[in-house]
C-alpha cells in the first residue's frame, strides 16, 4: 500500500466527509438565512425553462444510478435474477440518457449564467468554484461512462469502486481496490470528494431543502407569535441599502 | 366554532387621491434594501388600467388563487402538491422582473463631480439589475391617472371582460385609485404554496407572514397569490411580503401606510371570525354567494355565544372589546358598504374596500344637475351600469348588487347629512330607501367623514408576556461575523448573522465622512459634518498650516474666499448649533 493511494482514497474521502457533515451543521446554525436556492428565474426565463428541469432531473437519475450501482452489491442483485448483462445494458442506457440530460442542462445554465447580465453579477465567487468541481466531476463521470461501457469493451466497476465506496461507509477502507480502477474513473472519483468537501459552503446546500415535507401537511399554517421568539438566537435583520451593480464586472478582466 | 382574530384594513376608495404617500413611505420604511428596488407592497393604482405587476388579474396566465373542482373541493389554481414539486425547477407561472418593472437609479454622483464646462451635466438613468443605461419604460405606476392608457388599457383584465362599447364609454367616463396592499387573506393561497412551509398566517391577529430562516426560494408563493403581493429579493432568495407593519400593530400603533395616509382613508380593527367555516365559506359554489359566505364567516361580537367561545379560545378580554368597537366590523357587517377585492380568487381577503361614488357624483354635477339629491344620485346608480360593472368585477366577482346597494348607502349619506347642514331637517325617507335609519347614517358618516384617529385606528396591543428580545440589548462586537471573524455575506448578500444597528450606524457615518470625494477644490459639505470637531476646507488653516477645531474659538474667522459660498458669514458657534 502505497502512501499516495493512501492518501487518497482513505485520508481525503474521510476528511471530506467530516467536512460535509460538520460543515453543514454548522452552516444550519449560523446561516439560516443564507440557506436557500438562489434562483435566477426573475431575471431570465427563456433559457433556464429548459437547462434547470434538464439539470435537475438528470442529475435526479444520475444519483439514483449512483445509490444503485454503489450501495447495493452485485451479489444481490445477481440473487434476484439481474444479471451483469442485464445490468450493464441497463446501466449504460439510463446513465448515458442521464449524463446526455444533466450536461446538455448544466451548459445551457452556465451560458445563461455568463451571458445574461443579471444573472451574472448574481453569481457569487463561491457559486464559480462550485461550478468548476461540478462540471468536472460530471465531465469525467461522463466520460468514462462513454469510453468505458458505451465505446469500450465495459468495465465493472461493481467489482472495485462500489466495494470500495461500501468500505469506506463501513469505516473498513480498502483503497487498493480503488488504485486499480481506470484513470477516468479516479479522477471522477477525486473531484466528487472535492464536490463534497466544498457542498456545505455552497448554495448546493439545497439539495437538503428538497420540500418532500409538502405533500404531508395541511394547506394552510398556522404560527403562533411566540413560537418563534421562543428560541435563544437574536432577532434577525439582513439587508443592504440599494445600489448600482458594477457593470464593470460584466466584462471579461 | 373555533374563534380566531384577524386583524384587518378598510378603504374608502371615495376619498383616495392617488397620491401615492402610502406606496412612498411603506417604501421608505420596508423595502428601500437591495433586490426589492422593484417591490412594493404598497402601491396605488389608477383603474382602469392594467395595474402592479402588468395584468395581475388575469388568472388564466399567473395561475394564482383557489378554483372549486367538480367534487366541491378547493384547489390550487396552478396545480396541488405533486404539480408543484414537479415544477420546482422551473416555475411556468412566475412573473418575472420585467413584469413588474425594471429598477433604476441615476447616475447622481456626474452632477456633483462634473468639472466646469458649456453643457449642463445630465444623471442618466442605469439599471439596478446591471448597472447599465437604461431606457425607462415602465414601473409600479406608469399609467398613473389613465396616462398612456391608449397603449395600455385594452389590456386590463377587466375591461377584457366587458364589451367593446363598454370599453369605449368607460375611457371617457371613469377612473379611480385603488391603493393595494397583501390581502392577509382567511385562506391564503401563498402559504398554500410554500412547499418548505416557511409561510405562515399568525394565530393571534391573522397576519400572513415569511419566516426568513425556513423560505428556500422555490418561488411557490408568488405565482400562488392572485394578488401578486409576495415578492421575490432576488438578491437574498427569499421570498417578501407586506407584514401589515406586524412590529407597529403589536404595540397598538397603525401601519405606515394608515399613518401616513392624507385622506385618512384606512380604517383598521379586529374581526373576529369562525376558522372552522373558513374552507366550506371559500368553496360555495357560486361566485356570487362568496362576498356573503365570507360576512357569515366573520362573527358578531357583541354575541354572548360568541364571546365564550372566543374567551375559551384564549383570545384576552380586551381584544374582544377592541373587536367590538372595530371600525371594520361595522363597515363589513353593520352597514354592509365595504367589499372585498376579488373574492373570486376564494382566499377570503381581508382588506376591504368602500366602491368610489365620486366618479357617479362627478357624471351627474357634470351634466349641470344636483349631485347630492338622493333622486338624481340613486337615478344615476341605476343608469350608470358601466361603471357598476366595472366596480362588481372588482369587488363582487360581477354581481352588481352588492355594489349598487354599497353606492346608494354612500349617495343616501350624502343627501341626508345635506339635509342637516342646509337645515332642512333630517329625511328619514332617504334612510328608509336603502334600509338603514337616520341615526345609523349620521353615525355611518361620522365614520366615514370626521373619524378621529382613535376610532379609525382600534388596534389592542399584543399581549407579549416577555419583553421583545431588541437588536440592541443584544449588541455587542463578538457577534458573529463581526470585526475579526471575515464578515457576513460570505454565501452571497446578507447571508450569516446580522450587524447590530449600532455598529451597522457607526460604520455608515464614518463611511459618509470620509468617503465623499470632492472635485470641486474647497467645496464644503455640511450634511456630511457630524458637528463635532471643524469639517475639512470649512476654515482656512491656521498659521501651522493645520487645521483644528479648537484653533477656532478666537481669531481666525475670516473665510476663505474660494470655498464654501455663505458659510464665511456665520461664526463657528453658529455651525455648532446647526450641527
Amino acid at each position: 500500500m502505497n502512501p499516495l493511494s493512501m492518501l487518497l482514497w482513505v485520508a481525503f474521502p474521510y476528511a471530506a466527509a467530516a467536512v460535509f457533515i460538520v460543515g453543514h451543521i454548522w452552516r444550519y446554525r449560523y446561516d439560516k438565512f443564507g440557506w436557500t436556492t438562489r434562483s435566477s428565474q426573475t431575471y431570465e426565463n427563456r433559457l433556464l425553462r429548459w437547462g434547470s428541469p434538464m439539470f435537475h432531473f438528470g442529475i435526479l437519475c444520475v444519483l439514483v444510478g449512483h445509490a444503485v450501482g454503489l450501495l447495493i452489491p452485485q451479489e444481490w442483485l445477481f440473487a434476484i435474477g439481474i444479471n451483469e448483462t442485464m445490468y450493464h445494458i441497463g446501466a449504460t442506457v439510463l446513465g448515458t440518457a442521464a449524463a446526455v440530460f444533466t450536461l446538455v442542462g448544466l451548459v445551457i445554465l452556465i451560458y445563461r449564467r455568463r451571458t445574461v447580465g443579471p444573472v451574472f453579477l448574481a453569481t457569487t465567487r463561491m457559486d464559480k468554484v462550485m461550478y468548476v468541481f461540478l462540471g468536472a466531476t460530471l465531465f469525467f463521470g461522463t466520460l468514462a461512462t462513454f469510453s468505458y461501457q458505451l465505446f469500450g469493451t465495459g468495465y465493472n466497476y461493481r467489482e472495485t469502486i462500489s466495494p470500495w465506496v461500501r468500505s469506506i461507509i463501513l469505516f473498513q477502507p480498502q483503497p487498493e481496490l480503488m488504485a486499480q480502477a481506470p484513470l477516468f474513473f479516479q479522477i471522477h472519483a477525486l473531484c466528487a470528494t472535492a464536490l463534497f468537501l466544498l457542498w456545505p459552503f455552497t448554495r448546493l446546500v439545497h439539495v437538503f431543502s428538497a420540500p418532500v415535507q409538502y405533500l404531508f401537511r395541511p394547506y394552510i399554517v398556522y404560527r403562533s407569535r411566540d413560537e418563534h421568539r421562543s428560541g435563544t438566537r437574536a432577532t434577525r435583520r439582513g439587508w443592504d441599502p440599494v445600489a448600482a451593480p458594477n457593470p464593470q464586472r460584466l466584462r471579461r478582466p | 366554532m373555533k374563534v380566531m382574530a384577524q386583524m384587518s384594513m378598510v378603504m374608502n376608495l371615495d376619498k383616495c387621491i392617488g397620491c401615492h404617500t402610502c406606496s412612498v413611505t411603506c417604501k421608505q420604511a420596508w423595502t428601500n434594501r437591495t433586490g426589492v428596488e422593484y417591490v412594493w407592497f404598497n402601491n396605488v393604482e389608477t383603474r382602469p388600467g392594467v395595474g402592479y405587476p402588468r395584468t395581475y388579474e388575469d388568472q388564466e396566465k399567473w395561475g394564482g388563487g383557489w378554483v372549486r373542482t367538480k367534487r366541491g373541493r378547493l384547489k390550487l389554481r396552478s396545480g396541488g402538491r405533486l404539480n408543484k414539486l414537479a415544477h420546482i425547477f422551473s416555475n411556468p407561472n412566475l412573473p418575472g422582473v420585467h413584469d413588474y418593472y425594471e429598477p433604476w437609479t441615476y447616475d447622481y454622483d456626474m452632477l456633483l463631480n462634473t468639472p466646469a464646462g458649456e453643457q449642463t451635466p445630465v444623471a442618466r438613468p442605469k439599471s439596478l439589475l446591471t448597472g447599465q443605461d437604461m431606457k425607462i419604460s415602465w414601473s409600479a405606476n406608469w399609467d398613473d391617472d389613465l396616462g398612456g392608457s391608449v397603449e395600455t388599457m385594452q389590456d386590463d383584465p377587466i375591461l377584457k371582460k366587458m364589451s367593446e362599447q363598454v370599453h369605449a364609454e368607460f375611457e371617457q367616463a371613469f377612473m379611480f385609485y385603488l391603493p393595494r396592499i397583501c390581502e392577509h387573506c382567511l385562506n391564503p393561497s401563498c402559504v398554500a404554496s410554500c412547499p418548505s412551509g416557511a409561510m405562515y398566517k399568525r394565530v393571534e391577529d391573522g397576519i400572513v407572514l415569511v419566516d426568513q430562516d425556513k423560505c428556500r426560494g422555490w418561488r411557490m408563493c408568488v405565482s400562488g397569490c392572485p394578488y401578486k403581493k409576495v415578492y421575490f429579493n432576488h438578491k437574498t432568495g427569499k421570498a417578501e411580503k407586506c407584514t401589515l407593519c406586524y412590529p407597529r400593530i403589536e404595540v397598538g400603533l397603525p401601519t405606515v401606510c394608515s399613518e401616513t395616509c392624507v385622506g385618512r382613508l384606512r380604517y383598521l380593527g379586529l374581526v373576529l371570525y369562525d376558522v372552522d367555516r373558513v374552507a366550506e365559506a371559500a368553496s360555495v359554489e357560486n361566485e356570487h354567494e362568496l362576498l356573503d359566505a365570507q360576512r357569515d364567516v366573520i362573527l358578531d361580537p357583541f354575541d354572548p355565544e360568541v364571546i365564550e367561545a372566543a374567551a375559551r379560545d384564549g383570545i384576552p378580554s380586551d381584544w374582544i372589546e377592541a373587536a367590538q368597537n372595530s371600525p371594520i366590523y361595522k363597515l363589513i357587517k353593520q352597514y354592509r358598504v365595504a367589499l372585498p377585492l376579488h373574492p373570486e380568487y376564494r382566499t377570503m381577503p381581508m382588506v376591504w374596500y368602500i366602491p368610489p361614488l365620486s366618479p357617479v357624483v362627478d357624471v351627474i354635477t357634470g351634466s349641470g344637475n344636483d349631485g347630492e339629491d338622493a333622486r338624481n344620485l340613486f337615478a344615476a346608480i341605476e343608469k350608470l351600469r358601466i361603471p357598476i360593472e366595472y366596480l362588481a368585477e372588482l369587488f363582487t366577482a360581477g354581481d352588481t348588487k352588492p355594489v349598487d346597494a354599497s353606492l346608494r348607502k354612500l349617495a343616501a349619506m350624502r343627501s341626508y347629512m345635506r339635509g342637516i347642514n342646509l337645515e332642512e331637517g333630517r329625511d328619514e325617507s332617504i334612510a328608509q330607501t336603502v334600509g338603514m335609519t337616520g341615526t345609523e347614517i349620521e353615525e355611518m358618516y361620522r365614520l366615514l367623514a370626521i373619524a378621529k384617529y382613535n376610532d379609525r385606528y382600534v388596534i389592542p396591543a399584543a399581549h407579549a408576556e416577555t419583553a421583545r428580545e431588541l437588536d440592541e440589548l443584544a449588541c455587542s462586537l463578538d457577534y458573529e461575523g463581526g470585526p475579526g471573524m471575515g464578515g457576513p455575506n460570505r454565501f452571497g448578500t446578507s447571508s450569516g448573522h446580522p450587524v447590530p444597528v449600532a455598529v451597522e450606524n457607526f460604520h455608515a457615518l464614518a463611511n459618509r465622512q470620509t468617503s465623499d470625494r470632492s472635485a470641486v477644490t474647497g467645496r464644503v459639505n455640511l450634511l456630511n459634518w457630524d458637528g463635532n470637531g471643524s469639517t475639512d476646507g470649512l476654515f482656512p488653516p491656521d498659521a501651522h498650516g493645520e487645521v483644528d477645531g479648537e484653533h477656532l474659538e478666537g481669531e481666525h474667522l475670516d473665510a476663505d474666499p474660494r470655498g464654501g459660498g455663505g458659510v464665511g458669514d456665520h461664526g463657528p458657534g453658529d455651525e455648532n448649533r446647526g450641527g
